[in-house]
């Protein structure tokens, strides 16, 4: 669990971006569009609304960037100095204080310019004290300008620190510069710290984990500290010092024994004593490095009193010090300074939790119950008899079973593949049977095994019937056809009789002949316009044919043909009223005898005798009447002849835009309604 | 190898005939012939299109309730096989069938029932209605007794079909 983690803090603008954010901002979220002619509670508001937008914008990323930087009296006090120390304290604060003063002076800006906005009293006015308001708000921001940079670069470099854990287990390795610690913390961990021989190449700390016991370690890698008082102390340096102050963890003092780093034994024992009150309190080990280019047998017997006297209390030292020896190079006494160190802190760590309130609560709470026996009578599990019997009986089944092995498919398989493999040992391959699966179908009689089951007969799917009690259903279904039939024989057959013999050939005659006169119909095209021919008589032949088709007796016929031609003749010769009345006459009598009506031969007979009469069947009184009907009919026609002359390329707009449907404003919406 | 069914016509897809569609959700169709398939694509509905199975058996044109049609029902639970059974079920196929197809007669003759005399009726008053067109006035004269013995017989058709 990372409890610090500086990385989520948002990018913070410079004061020019700022100021472009929030006043792009206001145009996109805002309405843009206003007119003067617009009522002046509507102009206000649209003013008021974007002075309050952009100070409402303001307020928003000025409390984010506030509320995204930690407060160092919050933080761990780690953090707190380490902070202090990389960024400088008042500095901060007061690049934060500023962003908040800068905040409430903009909420209170835009509150005045509302108040004044409430009595704009134009459009022009209005706009100008929006102009105002945002630009002080501007101004204000742009002088926020430093305090932005630094709080940025702040940022940026926050994002970058290791993340510490400040509580959990921890080995702070220590020591003058060059005496190996960067060299130790990549050997326990797989920090890959960078190491060159020259003094502070590790300028900030780092971090890296170990595993020991199960657990995960973190092991610090510091700067190098020289000896020299706290107030003189670098940048570098005093990350160092705060690590040491505020972190509980086990402390590894490095001491170079070979002297390489530059620094003799007496110069880091002095700087031991010198920082010893950052130790106190905490496992402590002392470290013998770089045991390869001296060995501890060789150190001087003066230095090593000097190194002897850290762990004497006597001697100003810490007592219950361990001195162990390490090499980096030959990897020699790594292993054990991590167990040391490690063992050290975990024990302290315990001892801490068990003093702790907090231990003794959960103490309380367990409890391991063991009932205790009230008597001596046995109560031993209760299984029924029949479960008893079962269990049996399944044991008895099995034994049987074993008795008379049957072959599973999978058996049968492996015993062919068994055969195979000992005809493959003879040197037979053997030939495989495309249907060799079927031997090892289960079946109830095995010589159907090969049989060829048949899918489809009749256009039906047997699959589709097979039922294993269809025999039983069949039956039922016979017994219930049987009693069907036996109904069926009962009961009386009522066919209903069918047309009479002549009936059905007339009704057969009448189709035929609407047959005809559907087809003759569709063979008259009557969609085309049709020259009058002239009035056509009718032949007699024809005439005779079609009233013989129509069933009328030959005498008959030949009468009514007799009767028609002599009218004509009359018609045509002029007129003798004489003669056609006895024609007449006699065609009435004979007519009359056949029950035909007269009317129609009588209405011509009348209209023979006029003088200068149109032809018979026009309708009409004298000549008179049919010129003046001619007349209307060519009047009434020439209209229509004449837009029937007019085709499409006649057609014409006058004019293809007129100015009164395409031209000024309107007062409801625009010209497209129209 | 199975014989499918027609979706759109629900007639018999044999093997190799037919086109089936496969839609995105795996429901599988299968169409008999190229009419069912355009049916298909035009979104046709089967029970109201007219020339289908799906409409005659939901009009009432064809058999629908009876035991020879349970028979046939698609398992899909397999059986192991029996030969036994295999020769009882072909030989109760058969049996099946030939009781189906009598009873499909009787359905259709109880459907028909009342239409011979519908259509008696409709060609006398064809004939009464149409005569002029085959007879001249005088002949039609002769057929005086004839159009009026029609009349009464579809007096009689009428009222016995209201009876009943």
């Amino acid at each position: 669990m990372v409890l610090y983690n500086f990385k989520k803090i948002q990018v913070v603008p410079t004061s020019k971006d700022f100021i472009d954010i929030v006043l792009s901002k206001t145009q996109r979220k805002t309405p843009t569009e206003i007119h003067k002619q617009y009522a002046i509670g509507r102009i206000r508001s649209f003013y008021m609304r974007k002075v309050k937008y952009t100070a409402q914008s303001y307020h928003e990323k000025l409390t984010q960037i506030i509320a995204d930087f930690p407060l160092l009296d919050d933080i761990h006090p780690f953090y707190a100095d380490l902070i202090n120390v990389l960024y400088d304290k008042d500095h901060y604060k007061l690049a934060l204080g500023q962003l908040n003063t800068a905040r409430n002076l903009i909420d209170n800006l835009s509150k005045d310019y509302l108040r004044l906005l409430k009595y704009g009293d134009s459009l022009y006015r209005c706009k100008q004290l929006k102009r105002a308001s945002l630009g002080r708000m501007c101004t204000l921001m742009l002088k926020q300008g430093p305090s932005l940079l630094y709080l940025e670069q702040v940022r940026q470099h926050l994002a970058r620190l290791p993340s510490i854990d400040p509580n959990t287990r921890t080995l702070l390795l220590t020591g003058y510069p060059n005496v190996g610690k960067s060299s130790f913390m990549n050997k326990l961990t797989r920090a890959n710290v960078d190491v060159q021989p020259y003094a502070f190449t590790t300028k900030s700390l780092f971090v890296g984990h170990t595993d020991f016991k199960y657990n995960s370690w973190q092991v610090i890698d510091t700067p190098g500290i020289l000896d020299h008082p706290l107030d003189e102390r670098n940048t570098i340096e005093m990350q160092s010092i705060t690590a040491l102050a505020h972190l509980h963890s086990c402390v590894l003092f490095l001491i170079d024994i070979s002297e390489r780093c530059g620094y003799t034994i007496k110069q880091q024992v002095d700087l031991f004593f010198s920082i010893k009150a950052l130790f106190l309190n905490k496992p402590l080990l002392v470290v013998l490095n770089k045991i390869d280019a001296r060995k501890p047998e060789d150190v001087p017997e003066d230095d090593w009193k000097l190194i002897q006297s850290l762990a004497d209390p006597a001697k100003g030292g810490i007592g219950g010090t361990q001195l162990v020896p390490m090499s980096n190079l030959t990897e020699e006494g790594i292993a054990k300074v991590k167990e040391t160190a490690c063992s050290i802190l975990f024990e302290e760590r315990v001892e801490k939790k068990l003093k702790s309130t907090r231990i003794e609560k959960e103490i309380h709470r367990l409890h391991l119950a063991q009932p205790q026996a009230r008597d001596k009578k046995v109560r031993a599990p209760c299984i029924p008899e029949s479960v008893v019997a079962a269990a049996r009986q399944a044991e008895m089944d099995e034994e049987s079973d074993y008795k008379k092995p049957t072959l599973t498919a999978a058996m049968m398989e492996m015993i062919e593949e068994q055969e195979n493999d000992e005809k493959y040992a003879q040197g037979i391959i053997p030939i495989y049977d495309v249907n060799a699966w079927k031997k090892k179908y289960l079946l109830k009689n095995d010589e159907w095994k090969f049989d060829i089951v048949p899918e489809i007969i009749n256009g039906q799917n047997i699959a589709d019937f097979v039922d294993p009690d269809i025999l039983k259903r069949l039956e039922e279904l016979e017994m219930e056809e049987e009693a069907f039939l036996e109904e069926l024989k009962n009961a009386e057959d009522d066919e209903e009789s069918d047309l009479d013999e002549e009936n059905e050939q007339l009704y057969d005659e009448i189709q035929e002949k609407k047959h005809e006169l559907r087809i003759n119909h569709q063979i008259k095209d009557s969609s085309k316009p049709q020259l009058s021919k002239g009035r056509k008589g009718i032949d007699t032949k024809q005439m005779a044919s079609h009233l013989r088709s129509m069933h009328h007796d030959d005498e008959e016929v030949d009468d009514i043909i007799s009767s028609v031609r002599e009218r004509s003749k009359s018609r045509i010769s002029g007129k003798k009223r004489s003669r056609s009345e006895s024609r007449s006459e006699s065609q009435a009598a004979t007519s009359q005898e056949r029950g035909i009506s007269m009317n129609r031969s009588q209405s011509r007979q009348r209209s023979t005798t006029r003088v200068a009469s149109p032809a018979p069947g026009e309708g009409f009184h004298d000549l008179a009447q049919k010129e003046k009907a001619d007349k209307l009919d060519k009047h009434s026609r020439k209209k229509r002849n004449q837009d029937g002359r007019k085709g499409e390329a006649d057609r014409h707009i006058y004019n293809l835009m007129p100015k009164h449907l395409f031209s000024g404003k309107r007062s409801g919406g625009t010209n497209d309604f129209r | 190898m199975r014989i499918e069914k027609c979706y759109f016509c629900s007639g018999p897809v044999y093997p190799g005939h037919g086109v089936m569609f496969v839609r995105n959700d795996c429901k599988q169709f299968r169409f008999c012939r190229s009419k069912c398939h355009k049916n298909f694509k035009l979104k046709r509905n089967p029970r109201k299109t007219r020339w289908t199975k799906a409409f005659r058996k939901l009009n009432g044109k064809e058999m629908t309730v009876d035991k020879t049609l349970e028979f046939e029902k698609k398992r899909n639970r397999p059986v192991k096989y029996d030969r036994e059974l295999i020769n009882n079920t072909i030989v109760a196929m058969a049996r099946v069938q030939k009781i189906k197809e009598r009873r499909e007669r009787t359905f259709y003759k109880n459907r028909m029932e009342g239409v011979k005399g519908m259509q008696k009726k409709q060609k006398l008053k064809e004939i009464n209605q149409n005569l002029s067109l085959i007879r001249g006035p005088s002949a039609l004269n002769k057929l005086q007794e004839r159009i009026k013995n029609n009349a009464e017989k579809i007096e009689q058709l009428t009222t016995t079909k209201m009876q009943s």
